[in-house]
């Protein structure tokens, strides 16, 4: 009898993932969802859907903009918003740096990607919100493998990665102190390919830059990056024009574009199951050091 | 090829050794044969193993996590690595062994469904295997498989094998411990774990790989006693869903269906179930794991921590409750202290009573006479609860039969038990 009562992977990943949403719905006053316009949280906004479904989402959506965006991006997330009929902040970089809040880097390898830990700890302050989800999957780096679902942070935002609480079953402890808050990140069970996997299964409607494209990109440090005004490139840096597609979606100076022809999500999935390079393996801002991921989640980026 | 992955389950495991048994290498090896690891990642640690002027690319650094522990050469936390065959796809709960981490080894423990346990063919079953084994069996990990590692390092002698199975064997009959599995192999080598070994043709059994790829969980949850703990209620307040009221929830036990006649406890109100509802539509049935949102009959009220069960089989309501208790926090168990307690979606205050004894787990000996208890000790309490919860004992439901412990004024987790 056992036999037929078995979900497959996708959908048990799809159940534990809801539960952790409605916890945090019914464990925190004032939770927000981390929206980056990626395929993780475009992810998180449909398991969010399904978790509350036929009520809204009791989640307010926070996006944390650099100004540098790809423009697919925030078309892509102003549909999504009234499609869903969610509420939506959006922390400005660009505002930060012209009240003085944070200074901005300059030269080639310049990037605000470091900025958004300020603006994202000055928007969860302001907002005074108590938890805020995220998409971050312990697959994605070796300082996510050791993440919490429910992750405490100190009045500072900061991680201490040796002081964690310890997660067992399914029992989340998110009691805090006043002024704390908590990092939760439901999807933190998938990989990439099961994201993949489960937008086909799900057909969920994707960004374009998700999809084979013909763009001008050039290398930098074995990466190809997308030709965009607020990329400077260097004088031997020349353009080229390519078929390629994104496989993060980030700050468009940070975010590497891959070489590929898949133009469905078969053909990502296809693509997916045999990369031979991590997806984060395009992204400069993990590249700045061994540790750099560690190093930034201390300080409170996601 | 969505739909051929349509029928792939997950299986979770937890891994618990120390750096001298090969456990990193023995992850590193499935990582590696199973073609889970990337280019940017292998290219990384070579490296790495380059740079410390190892001999080869050693597999274990792919399992080195954060910066303390790496400048420490050990791991102090539970790491989760991920990979996946054509059958199954699996979470790998990688914990580190040393008798200080015993409540590492327990949270990895607590949502597995097999248990790798490694020992060194050389030294065979030692102290640490026992601990090993004891809380597998005391986390109710259904199915255990002992890795007999480093065969190589005893000429794939068959002799040593059946000596460390008979030795565990004669061990774990002391246990609750029902499936048990013996592996001879060489992580290092690669013998028997994804590849089957041409130097040990004595044994029959199967590889690793084969064996994490076919052991049957389809009855590792609870299929007979229903139980839903209510989350959260679901209320559109919609013009289209005006009188819309949702018990949301993870089934932790049984069967439901619609039409099923119910009882809501605390409160003890009957109904039948009028619908069970989800995003795709109606179901006619919801079983454990599953996420839902139940639709009853009758209007009653319920709210979250309450639970929905069939009315001649129900859980235990108790304010008394003995629990097997790990400590997990730096400042000991208060005896006669006030703690938080967390049980399904329900949360209490409660005081530990009695401390029953102290469990030596390397002996399980019970010590009722020191029964002071510090981290990562288990013993076994007397709680009392200021609500009553809803019970089943731990065997028989892991979900609705485990708590924690949350210390007051840190808010910190401090303990988790585990029902009897």
């Amino acid at each position: 009898m056992t036999s037929n009562y078995q979900l497959n992977h996708l959908r048990e990943l799809e159940s534990e993932s809801i539960f952790v949403l409605r916890e945090v719905a019914a464990q925190f006053e004032n939770p927000v969802l981390l929206f980056s316009g990626g395929k993780d949280s475009i992810l998180m906004v449909h398991l969010a859907v399904k978790a509350f479904y036929p009520a809204k989402i009791p989640f307010t959506l926070l996006h944390v903009d650099t100004g540098h965006n790809f423009q697919e991006t925030i078309d892509y997330r102003d549909r999504l918003v009234d499609h869903i009929g969610a509420n939506l902040i959006v922390g400005s970089v660009q505002e930060a740096i012209d009240n003085g809040m944070v200074r901005e880097e300059t030269g080639y390898n310049a990037t605000r990607n470091y900025l958004q830990t300020a603006v994202l700890l000055d928007s969860l302050e302001k907002g005074k919100y108590d938890a805020a989800l995220g998409g971050g999957r312990r697959d994605e780096e070796k300082a996510r493998a050791k993440e919490r679902f429910f992750s405490h942070r100190d009045e500072f935002g900061q991680w201490d990665p040796k002081n964690q609480r310890p997660e067992l079953w399914n029992l989340f402890n998110g009691r805090k102190q006043y002024g704390e808050h908590f990092r939760v990140f439901p999807i933190s069970n998938w990989t990439e390919l099961d994201v993949w996997q489960y937008l086909a299964v799900e057909e969920v409607e994707l960004p374009s830059l998700y999809f084979a494209h013909e763009r001008n990109v050039f290398r930098r440090d074995g990466m190809l990056l997308a030709e965009s005004e607020y990329l400077p490139r260097r004088p031997e840096e020349k353009l080229e024009k390519m078929t390629v597609r994104c496989r993060t979606i980030g700050d468009i100076t940070c975010t590497g574009v891959w070489k590929s022809e898949a133009s469905t999500l078969e053909d990502i999935i296809a693509e997916v199951s045999i990369a031979r390079q991590t997806e984060r393996g395009g992204r400069a801002d993990d590249k700045r050091s061994e540790t750099a991921m560690e190093d930034r989640k201390k300080q409170g980026y996601f | 090829m969505v739909n051929s992955l349509a029928h792939t389950e997950l299986l979770r495991f937890t891994t618990a050794g120390s750096v001298d048994d090969g456990k990193s290498t023995l992850i590193g090896r499935l990582l590696y044969d199973s073609k889970s690891i990337f280019e940017d990642q292998y290219e990384a640690i070579s490296q790495t193993s380059a740079k410390r002027g190892e001999e080869g690319v050693n597999l274990a650094l792919l399992t080195d996590g954060l910066k303390a522990e790496r400048e420490q050469g050990i791991t102090i936390d539970v790491a989760y690595r991920y990979f996946a065959t054509p059958k199954r796809k699996f979470i790998i709960a990688d914990t580190p062994g040393h008798i200080q981490y015993t409540r590492n080894m327990v949270t990895g423990a607590s949502t597995a469904n097999v248990a790798l346990i490694l020992v060194d063919a050389r030294k065979g079953v030692v102290e640490q295997t026992r601990r090993h084994a004891f809380i597998a069996s005391l986390l109710q990990i259904p199915h255990l498989i002992v890795c007999i590692n480093k065969m190589d390092l005893v000429d794939f002698n068959e002799e040593a094998y059946n000596r460390i199975k008979d030795d565990f064997s004669a061990f774990s009959h002391r246990l609750d411990v029902k499936d048990v599995d013996f592996i001879p192999m060489s992580a290092l080598l690669g013998d028997n774990v994804v590849d089957r070994s041409t130097n040990m043709d004595w044994y029959g059994g199967s590889t690793l790989l084969y064996a994490l790829e076919n052991v049957h969980i389809g009855s590792d949850n609870n299929f007979i006693d229903c139980r839903l703990p209510v989350q959260t209620v679901i209320r559109p307040y919609s013009d289209e869903y005006h009188d819309y009221r949702g018990y949301a929830g993870r089934i932790a036990g049984g069967v439901f269906k619609k039409g099923d006649e119910v009882v809501v406890l605390p409160s003890g109100f009957s109904s039948r179930i009028a619908k069970i509802d989800s995003y795709d539509g109606e179901l006619e049935e919801a079983f454990p794991p599953m996420s839902v949102t139940l639709l009853l009959e009758d209007d009653i009220d319920i709210s979250r921590g309450d639970m929905i069960v069939r009315p001649n089989n129900q859980p235990d309501v108790t304010q008394d409750v003995e629990v097997m208790l790990c400590w997990f926090n730096e400042r000991p168990l208060q005896p006669r202290g006030k703690y938080a307690i967390m049980h399904t979606t329900q949360e209490a205050r409660c005081i530990i009573k009695d401390v029953r004894y102290r469990l030596d787990i390397n002996t399980l000996h019970r010590d009722e006479e020191n029964k002071e208890i510090k981290m990562n000790d288990i013993c076994r309490v007397l709680l009392r609860t200021t609500a009553p919860l809803l019970t089943d004992p731990y065997r028989k439901n892991r979900i609705t039969g485990s708590i924690i412990l949350v210390d007051e004024q840190t808010n910190e987790t401090v303990a988790a038990g585990m029902i009897i």
